[in-house]
């Protein structure tokens, strides 16, 4: 990827052949990224060589190809735990995505662990996916539910966090970057303070895991969350990691095939991890594919990544603040944000200024982003979300401000 | 290929800029809130109806894309001065305008204006948010529930990815 060591953006960008599309009868400029990214050829090569050439279960048959797949699958478990500084490849899980990974910590360790009394405690910034399985959680088991609040500038409260971490905070459940404004969120010294109290801490790294370096010991997390298809892996694939000794006390989730030791129809005995975690056959080609995207990743270089996006966004910011009429929310330093710009126009809705802009064929998301409490805190319905990845460039972001600038012409000349 | 015009038809633009009927009714009789939730579109409605079945007021409030507020606009300024059946019937007409492509009746005026946002299928909700709700006031008007305000939400999916 690194021709000169540099950022080879134009050899990136022929590797993502969909960005070469027109939409609506323009380049398109895809900045959607926080919903899903694009996948380079080298991840679909790579399905497409596991069906052609592979295609069998895992964990089974003594069969050539049974083994070569389960030899493929579990090396991307490898190539996971090295991707996120994890201790052994036997605590990476692999699930449907973040949103399942959070449910199964909720539920094998939540339902086992918590009882009356105890708090969980996550912040105003959540995605619904880091909230809905803590009120389930709350409703069955009678734990309390907090939350760290959010400043008006989208960062958090620490002092209010520091007074909100006590004894009785049994879990920490909290995002590393914010998918609605792009609040990286300082989850080391907020784990360092749970961790103080003996609680356990869970990281949201659905939106940080494709833009940053990360690792679970600098960040004193015991579990960690992300999805592959946001980080140019494919749909369906997503990643729970946790301690060892966590998982081990941890009983399975899902009951099934291949979670198991032994079954007689009165009683069963429990796999070792991580496959008591996995139950029935996974989706293996995605997997597969998605230790090619963490090849991808990991050859441009995760901090080349995280470089670009902070000026890209930087550029945005920029862009975007002259248009009149913009509102830009959340952190407005770019490097206390990811590659995400959450903005409002005055008398524009977001869905009014996502469906100009498609028509521009820049796409974007408009909505709420499923962070409705970060909506309400700022009294809004919606926001215009462009979200960046290593594929995009400085020109794209010049088109998204005409585009805006079109928006706000279209329907300009009146207050909201 | 998209055409803007084909959905922001000026019209339409002219009731989202100024809206009639918006406001609340201090007389309203019937009631009733309609929600988009993944676009975030709100109103509520408020009727005050006649003994004999005749709409003699109509205001709404609410937040929402120039669609769902023009298609607000429109339809208080239909409703207004007609009798609930007549409103239903224009209910029954829109959504065969919507859903089935059916060209608007010649009475139902500048609300013909929506039939372009059938073409943007991801607007379709917000254009019949304003027919929903009304349909939900008179319903609870016939039934002289006055003591809860009917809710309704035209969005089938209530999350998605973020």
């Amino acid at each position: 990827m690194n021709s000169d060591g540099g950022f080879d953006i134009e050899r990136i960008r022929r590797d993502f052949p969909v960005l070469k599309r027109e939409v609506n009868g323009r380049p398109l400029v895809y900045l959607d990224n926080a919903a899903t990214s694009h996948r380079p050829v080298q991840v679909m090569a790579e399905i497409t060589r596991f069906y052609r050439d592979i295609n069998s279960n895992i964990h089974r048959g003594v069969h050539t190809l049974s083994v070569e797949a389960t030899e493929r699958f579990e090396a991307v478990r490898e190539r996971m735990r090295d991707f996120i500084g994890a201790p052994h490849a036997s605590e990476i899980i692999f699930t449907r995505n973040t949103t399942e990974s959070i449910n199964l910590v909720a539920h094998a360790w939540g339902r086992t662990f918590l009882e009356a009394g105890d708090e969980v405690l996550i912040s105003e910034i959540e995605h619904h996916s880091n909230i809905v399985p803590w009120q389930m959680l709350r409703d069955a088991r009678g734990i309390a539910l907090r939350h760290i609040p959010m400043l008006p500038d989208g960062t958090l409260d620490l002092d209010e966090a520091r007074r909100l971490i006590g004894p009785r905070t049994k879990l920490l459940s909290i995002t590393l970057m914010s998918n609605a404004l792009g609040t990286i969120v300082p989850v080391a010294e907020l784990a360092e303070l749970a961790r103080a109290q003996g609680a356990r801490v869970l990281v949201d790294a659905a939106q940080a895991a494709p833009h940053m370096p990360i690792d679970v010991g600098d960040l004193g997390a015991d579990f960690l969350a992300c999805s592959a298809h946001k980080m140019l892996g494919p749909t369906g694939v997503g990643v729970l990691w946790g301690r060892r000794e966590l998982l081990e006390e941890m009983p399975p989730f899902l009951g099934g095939g291949d979670m198991i030791a032994s079954v007689s129809l009165e009683e069963s005995t429990w796999n070792e991890l991580p496959h008591k975690f996995e139950a029935g056959t996974p989706n293996i080609a995605g997997v597969v594919g998605f230790g090619a995207a963490l090849d991808y990743l990991e050859a441009v270089g995760m901090d080349a990544i995280r470089s670009h996006e902070v000026d890209l966004t930087s550029y945005a910011l920029d862009r975007l603040i002259d248009v009149p009429g913009v509102t830009l929310y959340g952190p407005l330093d770019p490097e206390l944000r990811g590659g995400v710009v959450s903005f409002g126009l005055e008398g524009v809705h977001p869905h009014d200024i996502g469906q100009v802009l498609d028509g521009e064929g820049v796409a974007i998301r408009a909505g709420h982003h499923c962070a409705q409490p970060v909506m309400r805190r700022l009294d809004i319905a919606a926001t215009a979300r462009a979200s960046f990845y290593l594929y995009n460039t400085r020109e794209e972001v010049d088109v998204l401000e005409a585009a805006v600038r079109e928006a706000a012409d279209f329907f300009g000349g009146f207050g909201g | 290929m998209v055409n803007l015009d084909d959905l922001y038809r000026e019209i339409l633009l002219d009731h989202y800029r100024r809206p009639r009927n918006r406001g609340p009714l201090e007389t309203a009789n019937a009631s009733a809130e309609g929600s988009n939730p993944l676009c975030g579109d709100e109103i509520t409605l408020e009727l005050q109806l006649d003994d004999d079945g005749r709409i003699a007021d109509v205001a709404f409030t609410g937040d929402g894309c120039s669609i769902s507020q023009a298609s607000s606009s429109l339809m208080t300024e239909y409703v207004r001065g007609r009798k609930s059946d007549e409103a239903t019937s224009a209910i029954d007409a829109f959504q065969a305008m919507m859903i089935e492509g059916e060209e608007a009746p010649e009475e139902l005026g500048d609300i013909g204006a929506l039939a372009g946002v059938r073409k943007f299928p991801m607007r379709v909700k917000c254009a019949s948010l304003a027919w929903k709700t009304l349909e939900l006031a008179l319903a609870q008007h016939d039934r002289h529930d006055d003591a809860t305000r009917a809710t309704v939400t035209t969005d089938e999916r209530s999350t998605s990815n973020g």
